[in-house]
């Protein structure tokens, strides 16, 4: 493999790693608040769609992304609603937003645009634009540095950047802040914190929240920054991924990073088999290449690659004991 | 004592939960500078009624006077502005937050951490040399002690500038030489200034601590009496409604043939921590040996080896015959056929399913036997009949083997596990708590049913963290800590000074030793213990 | 101390839930500017105005009776198993296997081959994700999500190679052989004269999900295993020490409910495709959850929900034949149903108990309560 090649393989791996770096950070407020989140995957989608719908109609990308944003905290609300004040369980609600999130999205793209529940083709200011960071033209020239400048670094869209930076601050906010003492206290803890006369409810409520706007963000990214528009299930599991890494991560920002970039490197791979079969002078079947993420996140949710404790109060609705 | 506004004044509290009532028309004055004790059986509502105080419960009726101003406490937020700081029975630290993130949680200056955590350490370490609350403020909540862990909540109230403090059955968890500490400090406090409530079911400490108890039975007030003016004979009364036997009516046992022998026992949790450091001891047929010790040094890893539910090394026979310990006879099913019955310390957890009907749970753990299964099938209607006649010996009220168990009130939930374990007629009996969360009827039916059994030559291990019942039942007495037997001691010839002595880790009973060594002592076991963790 | 009564809870919970997400649902339909009454109507009378329309229903509802039986009995030893999709996938294959390259010399005894075929595979499925459970602790719920990943890949690789038949374009194995064909209720019903579920797929397979609904019922409130399974449901550290092995429980509850998703493929593969085609599982494993959580995880519940959601199925392909709206219709439907039944229960559940407590006789005596059957 070349050195443009596996520039080229790494920088689709940052434009896939991104989409799953948003719903795994948001999945990271959620848990280490105490609700465990599989609707990652539905909020995503819903607000693929409603990014990509809204961005075709208004032909502004960021008005799109601000609904988008608007779908997942609505599922997010549900979520927060079936598990935070109706004590309900947290696993079904997050099934049942992902169920919902798929059927609603097909039934009203197809209501609005009749395109097989697909939205129409995205195209300029409806999507999401590539960035030029500074000096590149200048720098590009430079052997080795240059290309990775122009090509890994530079040119990706706006969320990517965002993704990239969220991590330092959730980093910041989680263990230099006063709300991030509290919420990593109700994850571990809901009575110390209720006893201390802060509310459980409305903590839980803003990870909850947090958790819709960056699902938001991912789901916005899937569709007109990663894609053109929105297709039917365009998830495709990437909510799952991102738990996945949740777990591989310890539910540590940095890590989150590395276990994000990981799965985006194996996503990437798999679509270039060529590469492939160049590095490793075989041919591996696509289908093992699609199944490789998910059979590695069941290797590490075994704990073979190192053990991972959660937040002692996850998936626990907080009931008040003396 | 010269202030005559109360510190605290309730004025005909009352609180139900669905039709039980909790709290019936409850008022008391708390003077302050003074520690107040409030004593009562388990579910007299006392928890209930500092509840309200504390604003987790909102109360039906009745008003709240704080240094005689009516205050509405709708939340924590509320009692916690209003001067009130609680400890509660079951700490409410963050495991894994160190103790200064603890004190500071809920308190913060600001948004930003930092500054409020510098705060806190200077202030800490002013609390400290005030009161004899001495601790590290980077240590985590999981890496030390429960004593210190009660401490660490003590200074949460106190760092909220808490002039009321409220504290719920401290002393359960603790040595009687960390007692002894406890209440040190809270003798302190007190001549600070500050107002004590303390709430309790032991008569000892009430005597020795408080300067007026008041005391309540079914969710009502009876009596509000100066300390000095009473006495636990009194005391016990008032809380019971009638006289009782603080004493078990037993012959003298005649112990027979060994039944069970520990020897070298020990086990690794799974974090690593050595929780029984090399076990032995030895029980005969008709004999009760109590092991006696303060919750969490083993007692309960010592069950559940024995009971089949834990993997150790080391060896034990029962009767002369070995028992697999580790390998696939180490199971619960394989010790009850070898004649090992167990009442568990916990029957919410253990003991019973309480989301099962009483007949579902009387089969429970032995409904494998011939006589409930035909073929691949249960005999339920065996099993009801079984059930049905056990509850009728055992006097479970309401007599109705279709009730779920969690509808049966705390002794009538004991009686059906202790009926169910004891009518096995087993070799050995393995008892932890046989009065936790008991009212006083069913302690002392509980109690004569272990007594009758020992009569009968059977072997019983009773272990319990009342010393009150370990010394009125055992025909002997082994006393654990930190993992090992620290001693044997047979009832006539001990008392509690000395047990309390073993319970702190202390062998040398004879000679007169000071708080400060005790001290010592715990601290230095509790580092090497942390330190192998 | 019990709130209500028990009919209200078996009864009166579910119905009031699916009313709201039947409520939802046409205000759904009303924003996509169709009627929903006619909607409805046209649902009613596409999925019980006929035999014909009687025989999709009963075919998609035996299909839902073994996914839906499949996680009620994984519910019932406390493991969330979403695994059912993947599990009926590999159903799918173990038939496909046995019908291909077994000769059968008559239907009902390659029935019996192909549901011990259709069990196995299924149970297998189901068995790695148990195991992680028992020993590692990996969370089934998550696992069995991968599991479905996995399998469809697996499926996907198959269908277009190994079992593909040499010559063919499309990724399915070819036919199975007549033996192998199950007998449809137009075969079993239709007379001389009348013809009877013409043309539909439900077939004899639809009395097989019925006895699995009496054996379930008899393994989980007749048999120690049930006893074991839901004691250690109901709380792990209460079954340890009464000697039940979490491990064994885990493992096997998990492979009869695997056992059980895979059950399907002698419906849908077996008795309805003939053959094994890619996505042949459509969803059912998904809509187990919603069958289950409707039916209160009771066998008899699940049947009465799996007829519910056979008409939905049905009575949705119609509505999506005749007007604009699309069969993901039925997806938000049932999304919405087990959002209500499973993870909003309380919020249905709460008003009904004040409702009740305040209905009550003050002074309650020691009521009888049946056992919990």
């Amino acid at each position: 493999m070349d050195f443009l090649t596996l520039l080229q393989v790494l920088d689709t791996t940052i434009r896939l790693a991104t989409p799953l770096l948003l719903a795994c950070l948001a999945g990271l407020f959620s848990e280490r608040a105490g609700i465990f989140d599989i609707g990652l995957e539905g909020k995503m989608l819903a607000s693929a769609f409603l990014t990509a719908a809204v961005a075709a109609v208004t032909g502004s990308v960021l008005i799109g992304t601000l609904a988008g944003i608007g779908a997942a905290l609505m599922l997010s609300g549900i979520h927060g609603l079936a598990s935070i004040t109706f004590r309900g369980n947290q696993l079904i609600s997050g099934v049942a937003i992902n169920f919902l999130a798929a059927g609603i999205t097909v039934v009203i793209a197809q209501s609005w645009f009749g395109q097989g529940g697909r939205t129409p083709q995205l195209s300029g200011n409806a999507r999401f634009e590539s960035i030029d960071l500074p000096f590149v033209s200048e720098i590009r020239d430079i052997p080795v540095l240059g290309p990775i400048y122009a090509e890994l670094i530079s040119g990706h869209t706006l969320l990517v950047y965002v993704g990239l930076l969220m991590v330092p601050l959730t980093w910041w906010v989680l263990f230099r802040t006063r709300f991030g003492l509290r919420l990593r206290a109700v994850g571990e803890n809901p009575a110390a914190v209720d006893t201390a006369g802060i509310s459980v409810v409305g903590l839980r409520f803003a990870a909850v929240a947090i958790c819709g706007l960056l699902t938001g963000l991912a789901g916005a990214y899937l569709s007109t920054g990663l894609q053109a528009g929105f297709v039917k299930d365009m998830t495709a599991g990437r909510g799952y991924i991102a738990l996945a890494a949740l777990i591989f991560a310890k539910w540590r920002p940095w890590y989150a990073l590395g276990a994000c970039l990981l799965f985006g490197f194996l996503q990437a791979i798999a679509l270039r088999p060529d590469v492939i079969e160049g590095t490793l002078g075989f041919e591996v079947g696509v289908q093992l290449l699609d199944a490789l993420p998910y059979i590695l996140t069941v290797v590490i949710l075994a704990g073979f690659v190192g053990r991972a404790i959660p937040p002692r109060a996850g998936g626990e609705p907080y009931v008040k004991e003396r | 004592m010269t202030d005559h506004t109360p510190a605290i004044e309730l004025k005909g509290i009352s609180k139900a939960f669905g039709p039980v009532q909790a709290n019936k028309d409850i008022s008391i004055r708390v003077m302050p500078g003074t520690i107040h004790g409030i004593i009562g059986e388990n579910g007299a509502g006392k928890s209930t009624l500092m509840s309200i105080l504390y604003g987790f419960y909102k109360a039906d009726a009745g008003e709240i006077f704080i240094n005689g101003r009516l205050t509405q406490i709708p939340d924590s937020q509320a009692a916690i502005r209003a001067g009130i700081g609680m400890v509660f029975q079951h700490f409410k630290l963050v495991q894994n937050f160190t103790v200064l993130e603890n004190v500071v949680l809920g308190a913060e200056e600001g948004a930003m951490l930092r500054p409020s955590l510098a705060k806190a350490r200077r202030q800490l370490k002013q609390l400290a040399a005030e009161y004899e609350l001495n601790i590290d403020p980077d240590a985590r909540i999981e890496d030390i002690g429960v004593g210190m862990q009660q401490r660490v909540e003590i200074l949460k109230a106190l760092y909220r500038q808490a002039d009321i403090l409220i504290l719920d059955e401290p002393t359960g968890v603790l040595t009687p030489a960390e007692a002894d500490h406890l209440f040190r400090i809270l003798k302190g406090l007190r001549d600070q200034g500050k107002t004590i409530i303390l709430i309790t079911h032991k008569l000892r400490e009430i005597m020795e601590i408080t300067d007026t108890v008041s005391v309540m039975r079914r969710g009502e007030m009876t009596a509000t009496v100066q300390t000095a003016e009473t006495s636990p004979p009194e005391l016990a009364e008032l809380m019971v409604g009638r006289k009782v036997l603080l004493q078990v009516e037993k012959a003298p046992a005649t112990p027979g043939k060994t039944i069970l022998e520990v020897e070298n026992l020990r086990v690794i949790d799974s974090k690593g921590v050595e929780r029984l450091r090399g076990i032995g001891i030895e029980i005969r047929a008709g004999e009760i040996l109590g092991l006696a010790g303060v919750a969490g040094n083993g007692q309960s890893e010592l069950l559940e080896v024995l009971g089949g539910y834990r993997k150790a090394k080391g060896k034990v026979r029962l009767n002369g015959e070995e028992i697999d310990l580790t390998g696939s006879k180490s199971d619960a099913r394989t010790r009850r056929a070898r004649g090992i019955a167990h009442v568990p310390e916990d029957r919410h957890h253990e003991g019973l399913i309480l989301d099962f009907t009483a007949w579902e749970n009387v089969a429970f753990g032995y409904h494998d036997k011939p006589e409930f299964n035909k073929g691949v099938f249960m005999d339920n209607a065996a099993i009801k009949a079984d059930a049905a006649a056990k509850m009728e010996r055992f006097d479970v009220r309401p007599p109705n083997p279709n009730l779920a168990a969690k509808n049966f009130s705390g002794g009538n939930q004991q009686k059906i596990v202790v009926a169910r374990e004891i009518e096995r007629n087993p070799d050995l009996l393995l008892i932890g708590q046989p009065t936790r969360g008991v009212d006083i009827g069913a302690i002392e039916f509980i109690h004569e049913q272990i007594v009758a059994l020992r009569d009968m030559g059977k072997a019983v291990l009773l272990v319990s963290v009342e010393l009150d019942e370990i010394l009125s039942l055992s025909d002997r007495i082994a006393v654990m800590f930190d993992g090992q037997i620290m001693g044997e001691r047979l009832p006539s010839e001990t008392d509690e000074r000395e047990l309390g002595l073993l319970m702190a880790g202390i062998t040398d009973t004879d000679k007169p030793h000071s708080e400060a060594e005790i001290e010592a002592n715990l601290a230095k076991k509790r580092a090497s213990a942390a330190k192998e963790a | 101390m019990q709130k209500m009564p028990q009919w209200a809870d078996v009864v009166l919970i579910p119905l009031i839930s699916l009313l709201l997400a039947a409520l939802l649902s046409a205000l759904v339909i009303l924003a996509i500017g169709e009627n929903p009454w006619s909607a409805l109507k046209l649902m009613v009378d596409g999925s019980m105005g006929s035999t014909y329309a009687w025989g999709y229903t009963l075919y998609y509802a035996t299909n839902f009776i073994f996914t839906g039986l499949a996680v009620a009995i994984a519910i019932h030893a406390r493991l969330f198993n979403i695994g059912g999709e993947g599990q009926a996938m590999l159903g799918g294959l173990g038939v496909a296997l046995i019908a291909l390259y077994i000769p059968w010399p008559h239907w009902s005894i390659a029935l019996l081959g192909g549901a011990v075929g259709a069990a196995l595979f299924g149970a297998a499925w189901a068995l790695i994700p148990a195991w992680l459970q028992a020993k590692r602790g990996s969370h089934i719920v998550i696992t069995t999500i991968m599991f479905n990943f996995i399998a469809a890949a697996l499926l996907n690789y198959l269908l277009i190679g190994a079992l593909k038949p040499s010559g063919s374009m499309e990724p399915a194995t070819g036919r199975f052989p007549e033996a192998t064909h199950l007998p449809t209720f137009q075969d079993m019903f239709s007379t001389a004269e009348t013809a009877l579920f013409r043309g539909a797929p439900v077939n004899v397979s639809f009395f097989v999900a019925l006895l699995a609904c009496v054996a379930v019922w008899a393994l989980i409130w007749r048999t120690r295993l049930g006893y074991e399974i839901r004691a250690f449901g109901q709380s792990e550290s209460a079954a340890k020490y009464a000697g039940i092995s979490p491990t064994r429980i885990i493992v096997v509850t998990m492979l009869i409910s695997g056992g059980l998703a895979g059950m399907m493929a002698i419906n849908n593969v077996m008795g309805e495709a003939e053959r094994l085609v890619l996505n042949a599982v459509e969803g059912a494993g998904f809509i187990g959850i919603a069958v289950a959580l409707m039916g209160r995880s009771h066998p008899f519940g699940v049947l009465l929900a799996a007829l519910l959601f056979g008409f939905l199925y049905q009575g949705g392909a119609e509505l999506a034949l005749w007007t604009s709206i699309p069969r993901e219709l039925i997806v938000v439907i049932q999304a919405l149903v087990i959002l209500f039944t499973g993870a909003l229960d309380n919020m249905v559940r709460m008003p009904l108990e004040a409702m009740f407590l305040r209905l009550r006789p003050a002074p309650k005596p020691a009521r009888k309560t049946e056992p919990a059957e």
